[in-house]
């Protein structure tokens, strides 16, 4: 059907990973409500490499099955 | 439930998250050319996509929130709703039910239900579940609403001629208007594709919370440490909270659940768990829009692996929160009941007027002014402490809440978000769940167009019109289950009591379902009348069942019933230990007054269809698939097979 799914999962996950890293990355506080984990900066990251995994095999699919339309 | 501080993070999150919904209707909006592509996808979709869908439009917010309430409440022994109650059912689909389903080329399971039987069974499947479907999806909105009235901090307030707008109004409608745009521009694609989009932000916006969280208790070991506290406190064996298997074999007063190994097994493993997953067109359609059979053969199996370890995501928060409570520490408790500010103030008051020397009083004060049971002991101390002004009023507050006796354990799942979550990630978790309530309503609003545009509009209203007709009803009807649902919700949130009481009529209709599919499936003789009478037959049976039978805490000191909704109003001729055992012999025992009425009567009736017509439709008239050229790790059989093993291997881990 058209949109290949793993576009809008890709560019979302990509997104809010930045956004977590990067907040996890400027924002200084103690982590003391995460346990003394930086959680944003370390499930941020893992967001993103979902996130550009889903973004890349949307690119592999599109090589392989050229839209029609 | 104290407002929660969100940061400009949180709202980017949420906001991108809209966006990203809204983004994918207005690109699927013009693919949408036929009723087919808008109400089945046009059987184009891959499997992964139709098999995480399908996991998704079962795993609502309500899902989400009642598995983390019963695992707090029952333990590791919850999990029997995935691993009896859903995995064997799955497979079953997988590899004996879809070949009809996708085969007939019905587009719905009523439309299923005409083909193999007559109008009658059809019309009575299709109007059930159109209206259960509303419903649902009203109570999913309510929910939704009720949650963002206590959670975001802007309120509203508006008088439009005397109509008072509220802030559960505004968020009831913004809400219902997001899923209208997506669902209106892309149909079932949309719902589809925002599910799988759910599926992702779910499992990654509480992954962290439940590896938090289990740190937080210690680990595994030291959780089942704790649970075994909670389950001797609670007068049962210590493995009551952290065993599957053992406390349920032991019998119904041994476990929490206050259910029989036959109760679960029967009644909860076959036939709820059968007629749920195999019948209900709401998970059958997202295997019906796969792009072939083996496809759709492979939707549920693909589901069946993420829904295996689901226990480990939305049951061990459960466990968690009351491992947590035996720590003080940790300074935990599970939440109580939502209480007025109003209510808090005056039992501060009571707190600070109260003499140290006579807490008896005190006790009874404060527990009138909440309208609450209160721990008697802990409100004594809280006296003590006070004697007379030592306190502030903030400390006052907590330790009345510290000592409500009364758990809202449906409030488990956001209270561990908010003990666990910075912003950022709070806004991710948030996210997640206002996403599972947003395609609860999307998934129920594209299986009612569907069955209400194919099933009742063309069947009955308007045969015979362009296929453009249809398109354009089926847009319509998008916008009147919108509504419809949007109704529901208020009435949901204004009678309660009567809301219960239609989910318990709902089970009596869907109880004895799948002895009707069974004998459709698999015995050829099965006649129209048989199987309509049988549906009667059992929908009767459950609700004559219902009010023979009763719980040992719906009878007063004089064995009159208190609650009509928890049965037994015409007499009392069976007290179950708890609701659940209930439910699940009230299942076991429609299905087999359906199987057997069905059975009786079609015999006794002549069949109005030849073999040439149940071609397609029926086990024994129906061609074996071959499935020769697809590879091994493909074919729905195998597949199968190993998916059970690894379901009986967790099994014994968690015996």
């Amino acid at each position: 059907m058209g949109l290949d799914i793993r576009w809008p999962i890709g560019l979302m996950f990509t997104l809010i990973g930045l956004l977590l890293t990067g907040y996890g990355a400027v924002v200084s506080s103690d982590h003391a409500i995460s346990l003394g984990i930086n959680i944003n900066l370390i499930w941020g990251i893992i967001l993103l490499v979902f996130g550009v995994l889903m973004l890349l095999g949307a690119i592999t699919g599109s090589k392989k099955n050229p839209p029609s339309a | 439930m104290q407002p929660i501080q969100l940061q400009w993070i949180d709202y980017t999150v949420l906001i991108a998250y809209v966006a990203f919904v809204i983004g994918i209707g207005w690109t699927l909006a013009r693919y949408m050319k036929t009723s087919s592509d808008f109400l089945t996808s046009a059987r184009s979709i891959p499997t992964w996509v139709t098999g995480l869908a399908f996991i998704s439009a079962n795993l609502g917010a309500l899902e989400l929130v009642g598995m983390a309430a019963s695992g707090a409440k029952y333990g590791i022994a919850t999990a029997h709703f995935y691993w009896v109650g859903a995995i064997p059912a799955m497979i079953f689909l997988a590899v004996f039910m879809m070949p009809f389903y996708y085969g007939s080329k019905a587009r719905s399971v009523p439309e299923y239900l005409k083909m193999r039987f007559d109008e009658r069974v059809r019309a009575l499947n299709s109007i059930a579940f159109a209206v259960m479907t509303i419903f649902a999806s009203g109570i999913s909105m309510n929910a939704l609403a009720k949650l963002l009235t206590n959670l975001l901090p802007w309120q509203f307030a508006y008088n439009f001629g005397g109509l008072h707008l509220g802030s559960y109004d505004v968020y009831l409608w913004i809400c219902s208007g997001v899923v209208l745009l997506y669902v209106l521009k892309g149909g079932l694609t949309s719902a589809i594709y925002t599910e799988v989009l759910q599926f992702f932000m779910i499992v990654l916006g509480f992954a962290p919370v439940v590896y938090l969280g289990l740190k937080d208790v210690g680990g595994w070991h030291a959780m089942n440490g704790s649970l075994q506290t909670v389950a001797t406190d609670h007068g049962f064996a210590a493995d009551a909270w952290s065993s599957a298997w053992k406390p349920v074999l032991a019998g119904p007063t041994h476990n929490p659940m206050g259910v029989d190994i036959f109760a679960m097994v029967f009644g909860l493993g076959f036939v709820l768990s059968f007629g749920y997953w195999c019948t209900n067109f709401l998970v059958v359609q997202r295997a019906m829009a796969a792009k072939n059979m083996t496809a759709a053969r492979n939707t549920p199996l693909v589901a069946a692996v993420p829904k295996m370890f689901f226990p480990f995501l939305v049951i061990v928060p459960g466990m968690i929160a009351a491992a947590l409570c035996t720590l003080p520490d940790r300074n935990y408790r599970i939440p109580p009941p939502i209480i007025s500010q109003a209510d808090y103030a005056k039992a501060i008051d009571a707190v600070k007027s109260a003499s140290p020397a006579d807490s008896e009083a005190a006790v009874k004060a404060v527990g009138d002014a909440l309208g609450k049971k209160v721990d008697a002991a802990k409100i004594a101390s809280l006296v003590a402490a006070d004697a007379g002004g030592k306190l502030s009023d903030a400390d006052i507050r907590q330790g009345i809440y510290n000592s409500v006796a009364e758990n809202d354990y449906d409030e488990v799942i956001l209270s561990l978000v908010k003990k666990y979550c910075p912003p950022g990630l709070l806004g991710l978790a948030l996210t997640a769940l206002l996403a599972s309530f947003m395609s609860g309503m999307a998934g129920n609003v594209t299986a009612f167009n569907t069955v209400f545009t194919y099933d009742l509009y063309q069947a009955y209203i308007a045969p015979n019109k362009s296929d453009n007709h249809y398109f354009w009803t089926g847009k319509v009807i998008t916008v009147v289950g919108i509504v419809l649902s949007i109704f529901a919700a208020y009435f949901a949130s204004m009678f309660l009591n009567a809301m219960d009481i239609i989910q318990l009529v709902f089970g009596f209709v869907n109880a004895p379902l799948f002895a009707t599919f069974l004998l459709g499936m698999f015995w050829k003789r099965a006649t129209g009348t048989g199987a309509f009478l049988g549906l009667f037959g059992g929908i009767a049976s459950s609700a004559l069942f219902h009010a023979f039978t009763t719980i040992p805490g719906n009878l007063d000191a004089s064995s009159h019933i208190v609650s009509v909704a928890k049965g037994g109003y015409l007499h009392v001729l069976q007290v179950f230990p708890s609701e659940m055992a209930q439910n699940f012999w009230l299942a076991a025992f429609a299905f087999t007054v359906c199987f057997l009425l069905t059975l009786v009567i079609s015999l006794a009736t002549p069949s109005r269809k030849t073999d040439a017509d149940l071609k397609g439709l029926v086990y024994s008239l129906t061609p074996k698939i071959v499935d020769n050229n697809i590879p091994i790790y493909q074919k729905p059989a195998v597949v199968g097979i190993v998916l059970l093993i690894v379901c009986v291997i967790l099994n014994f881990i968690f015996f």
